[in-house]
């Protein structure tokens, strides 16, 4: 054993992993619990993976999408399990996403020298976006198709190439077939392609700058600073997380089980009641808001400056100093906070609520 | 956590065997939880996998398949079938007797054909023959004889059961 540990040593440089793994630390503080939420992100994005393999395994895309999919759900054994733990895990995942996120924002974590990790970790937002608009038109039932064809009609709007961009992404004038295709590819091939790098990147950066502490840490003199090793008590400690995050989704994927609905019908009007995922209710809430020509346009307008904004942040806040500029951080943060919350819960019981 | 540091501050002070006991009972725990939760994930994952081998098993419980029209078959030809999920082969003799057996060659499970011209069964990936009637390897790498199946014939149709 001890032989094949040199052999190998001797090639792949184990020690010198050994040895980071051995001098990594966390740092301990009051708010050392945000630091879990990066790994439960990353604990559903490795629960898709797998269960999206399983998927891919019964899935057919194109015409014989909805039926394959009500195959899945009714026929193969613990093909619902599977498919309401696909389901289930995006939703977990962008609920762990956006946790890290506003924590990492207002711990600061975005300041000089990791605004990549801030610039990366929004890309990946984006990106697990996409995965979610993707995956949901696959099965093609009632919700799926009229989700779609709402959604495009945002790029749609965009002034001259709008249009053009829209029927590429359709592969046609209306939702069809071929978009089933097109989606498919994106949601199994060209987004993980692009996601997994992004994701190394994203991950060697925390590596390589270490975890951030917040500026009440960092008003601290070094040698009051409490750390805690990574290997292997940090490492338990996130598995136990793991391990609870695991519990909640099987929880909630055998009690809750995924629903299919009716088949998408292009010559039916879309069933009462019908409402965006709650991660693009607020986006759709303020469309809602901005009626009349120039509507859309302002709405998304605001979208845009908002995400502008919070990708410069580092610009805005960059140095550990806590002056005028954090504070206002902090405020903006609060600001966003509260208005993405507002009009989630507000779109609920508002506009889209009017169908119950 | 306080208590596995506990633990290990007595075993180090040297005053506690109970203290590596517990040691090993918490990691031997542990280990079976670890068992229990990949068990409860790798058998819905096996049995979801294994869907369409139950399925195509169900199918091979078959022992009798109906052939209609099969008895209008000309003689010196063949015909090829599904019997449940495999391949068969029904023969219609010169003489007017009738043969049925599995096509799956005995070697390594190609496709075998009948030869009119030769009247013999032939395989062509590795040149394995069979004899046409009672379907005995008679040449080349074929282990074992083919799967015979009966053959019952009437005016509706041609009816291959497995004995």
């Amino acid at each position: 054993m001890a032989s094949l540990y040199g052999w190998l040593d001797e090639r792949l440089g184990l020690e010198e992993l050994l040895e980071f793994a051995r001098h990594k630390t966390v740092p301990v503080h009051k708010h050392t619990f945000w630091y879990y939420w990066g790994g439960i992100s990353l604990f559903f994005f490795i629960v898709q993976l797998f269960t999206g393999v399983l998927l891919l395994v019964y899935y057919r895309p194109g015409p014989e999408a909805y039926d394959s999919v009500r195959q899945i759900t009714y026929d193969i054994n613990f093909g619902w399990l599977i498919r309401s733990t696909h389901s289930w895990a995006a939703n977990l995942m962008l609920v762990a996403i956006f946790v890290h996120m506003f924590s990492v924002f207002f711990m600061k974590a975005y300041r000089k020298p990791r605004e990549f990790g801030w610039w990366s970790g929004l890309v990946l937002l984006l990106m697990t976006m996409l995965f979610g608009f993707s995956g949901y038109l696959l099965p093609m039932d009632e919700l799926a198709y009229f989700a779609t064809k709402i959604g495009l009609e945002m790029p749609e709007k965009i002034p001259w190439i709008g249009p053009k961009i829209a029927s590429l992404l359709r592969g046609g004038l209306e939702v069809n077939e071929f978009t089933v295709q097109r989606f498919f590819a994106l949601h199994v091939v060209i987004l993980p392609l692009a996601f997994l790098p992004l994701l190394g990147f994203h991950l060697w950066l925390v590596q390589k700058h270490g975890n951030a502490v917040p500026p009440s840490e960092e008003a601290k003199p070094v040698e009051q600073r409490r750390t805690m090793p990574f290997f292997p008590n940090f490492l338990a400690k996130d598995l136990a997380m793991w391990l609870i995050a695991l519990n909640v989704l099987a929880v909630l994927a055998a009690l809750f089980p995924w629903q299919l609905g009716e088949q998408a019908d292009p010559t039916k009007a879309p069933p009462p009641g019908i409402h965006p995922e709650w991660y693009f209710m607020s986006m759709f809430y303020v469309l809602e808001l901005f009626q009349g020509t120039w509507g859309l346009a302002v709405s998304m307008g605001i979208f845009t400056l908002g995400l502008v904004l919070w990708t410069l942040i580092p610009f805005y806040d960059p140095d550990s100093r806590n002056g005028k500029r954090a504070r206002q951080a902090t405020w903006f943060g609060l600001v966003v906070v509260l208005i993405l919350t507002a009009t989630t819960i507000l779109g609920y019981w508002g506009v889209y609520g009017k169908g119950h | 956590m306080s208590s596995t540091t506990k633990a290990s501050n007595v075993s180090a002070e040297g005053t506690g065997g109970e203290a590596v006991d517990r040691r090993v009972f918490v990691g031997a725990a542990m280990g079976a939880v670890g068992v229990c939760y990949l068990a409860a994930i790798g058998y819905p994952v096996y049995r979801y996998l294994a869907s369409p081998v139950e399925r195509a098993e169900a199918q091979a419980a078959v022992t009798e398949v109906t052939l209609p029209e099969a008895h209008k078959l000309p003689r010196k030809s063949a015909l090829m079938f599904k019997f449940g999920p495999f391949t068969a082969l029904l023969i219609h003799h010169e003489d007017g007797t009738w043969s049925a057996f599995n096509a799956k060659c005995t070697h390594l499970g190609c496709t075998v054909k009948y030869e009119p011209h030769n009247n013999r069964i032939f395989c062509e990936c590795h040149g394995g023959i069979y004899d046409a009637r009672s379907g005995a390897n008679t040449g080349g790498p074929p282990p074992r004889p083919l799967q015979v199946y009966q053959v019952k014939v009437s005016e509706t149709g041609v009816v291959v059961s497995k004995s």
